[in-house]
């Protein structure tokens, strides 16, 4: 067994550059295939520790296959095939040595739709903590996962009421708390935000926030003003004329919105093609 | 191209733009040439034809937050429509600076002028041209015009200390000159600020088409 436990570095104050900010996530040079349709192409790309990616771009660009290449979920669908190289800080995720259930656990997701287990509150979040053999206080993990979730206050007295009974936005924080439990060091989220109305989605965009501080947090959004609010760097995917995915360009979301370096990325941000 | 309708609402805000800018550039011609003239009807024109410029400002001010709030604008569209909002708001305070040179006019009245007027034409002439070059750099940049137009506002500087410098030896001179000396100072001041304000728009021109700021020295 690989041992995923490399390099993470100790809770020191957030750094302000990529200087110092170390590469979490990466790829190279990484092609993907569905069968025989080729989905992503040539992809390199790092994504540093305690900062949110926002992965945009126009439908069928790749954006989610991508994002779920990093704990490694395409490979439950069949007749798929990688080229190139995913890695979790040193460790090459696609290497035989590394146990997949274990990547999860350090790579969290998140997905579009809320899928909380029909079960208790309590039990959606103890989940992950009681699979992986958790020994210590189940409860006080329960609960500061919930109010790392932003959602303690609001279902604190009713732990044993299914986690289904929740209303769309709570069910979405559910699942984070449910992420959250099992201490990863990174949350996948692909559109967390989209079955959601407004308000429910200005708390998720708030909770991300929060979670920056602790979090190496990587979103896939349809979304350009959600991408542009919540997060640091900003990817833009495209596709090419092999009608796969490519990285266009990756830059600060400042930069990207006000004046990025690609004329495509231009194109797409104002609208003007997508 | 998609977004049409909004692509149409950019192109309109920018020929406002320009618009309010042909508006403005007539206005010191007018105010400069109404002085020189002794035109007092003309002076009075330039302070009642100020409002139009002030308030197509704000018309044009108000469309560019609209179209900020409704339409979300990103990149070179959101450089855009900031621009637009600097830009007019310096142009509006280049009416006011037209508008006081026609006031100062109408205060000196049928008096002479203290000398013959050269230099402080020369300025507004200068000042014109900047304003029109500038303009044109928002439309289409070009690095040598912009550059032109912050090398001219050192001209029009050394100008401005060569009328005062002048204008301070006929105070001293005799001190009954003061008065006529104090307006065209007043005027020359108005005209230095023309330039200045000419040199920002060329720099807003710089932000627009590269997305960073420069300032002249």
């Amino acid at each position: 067994m690989i041992n995923l436990n490399v390099g993470r570095s100790g809770p020191e104050e957030p750094a302000a550059d990529d200087a110092v900010r170390d590469v979490v996530l990466s790829s190279n040079e990484l092609s993907f295939w569905y069968g025989d349709t080729l989905a992503l192409e040539g992809i390199s790309l790092e994504i540093r520790e305690r900062e949110v990616t926002a992965i945009i771009g126009p439908s069928g660009c790749g954006k989610s296959t991508y994002l779920r290449l990093f704990n490694r979920m395409n490979e439950l669908i069949p007749r798929t095939r990688i080229e190139g190289q995913v890695f979790f800080r040193d460790t090459d995720i696609n290497h035989a040595g590394v146990d997949p259930v274990e990547l999860r656990r350090r790579i969290g997701m998140v997905f579009q739709k809320p899928n909380p287990f029909p079960k208790s509150i309590y039990d959606n979040v103890a989940y992950g903590p009681r699979v992986n053999g958790f020994r210590g206080d189940l409860d006080g993990l329960v609960e500061q996962s919930l109010r790392r979730a932003a959602l303690w206050r609001e279902v604190s007295d009713d732990l044993d009421k299914s986690g289904l009974a929740l209303s769309g936005g709570q069910q979405q924080r559910l699942c984070i708390a449910r992420a959250l439990a099992v201490e990863p060091e990174v949350i996948l989220m692909d559109e967390p935000c989209s079955a959601l109305d407004p308000i429910a989605t200005t708390r998720i965009e708030d909770l991300i926030a929060e979670l920056r501080d602790d979090y190496t947090i990587v979103i896939v959004t349809h979304n350009m003003q959600q991408a542009a609010r919540v997060s640091n760097k900003t990817a833009f995917f495209m596709v090419n004329d092999n009608g796969a995915g490519i990285l266009v360009e990756l830059g600060i979301t400042e930069q990207i919105f006000t004046n990025p370096s690609d004329e495509r990325t231009e194109a797409y941000i104002t609208g003007r093609f997508g | 191209m998609a977004r049409t309708e909004y692509t149409q609402q950019l192109q309109q805000i920018q020929d406002d733009l320009l618009l309010l800018g042909s508006m403005v550039e007539k206005a010191i011609v007018r105010a400069v040439d109404a002085l020189k003239d002794r035109d007092l009807d003309g002076s009075q024109a330039v302070i009642d034809e100020d409002d139009q410029i002030d308030d197509f400002q704000v018309e044009l001010e108000e469309k560019c937050v609209d179209l900020i709030a409704l339409q979300a604008p990103m990149a070179s569209d959101l450089r855009r429509l900031i621009t637009v909002i600097q830009v007019a708001s310096e142009l509006e305070r280049v009416g006011d600076y037209a508008e006081g040179i026609a006031k100062i006019s109408l205060r000196m009245g049928d008096e002479p002028p203290l000398k013959p007027l050269i230099d402080i034409p020369r300025m507004a002439e200068l000042g014109a041209t900047m304003l029109r070059e500038s303009l044109g750099t928002l439309t289409d940049l070009n690095m040598e015009v912009a550059t032109r137009v912050a090398e001219t506002d050192d001209v029009v500087d050394s100008l401005y200390e060569r009328i005062f410098r002048e204008l301070f030896a006929y105070m001293t001179e005799d001190p009954s000159n003061i008065q006529r000396a104090t307006y065209l100072i007043w005027i020359a001041h108005l005209l230095e600020r023309i330039a200045d304000r000419s040199t920002n728009i060329a720099e807003r021109a710089i932000y627009l088409q590269t997305g960073k700021m420069q300032h002249f020295q």
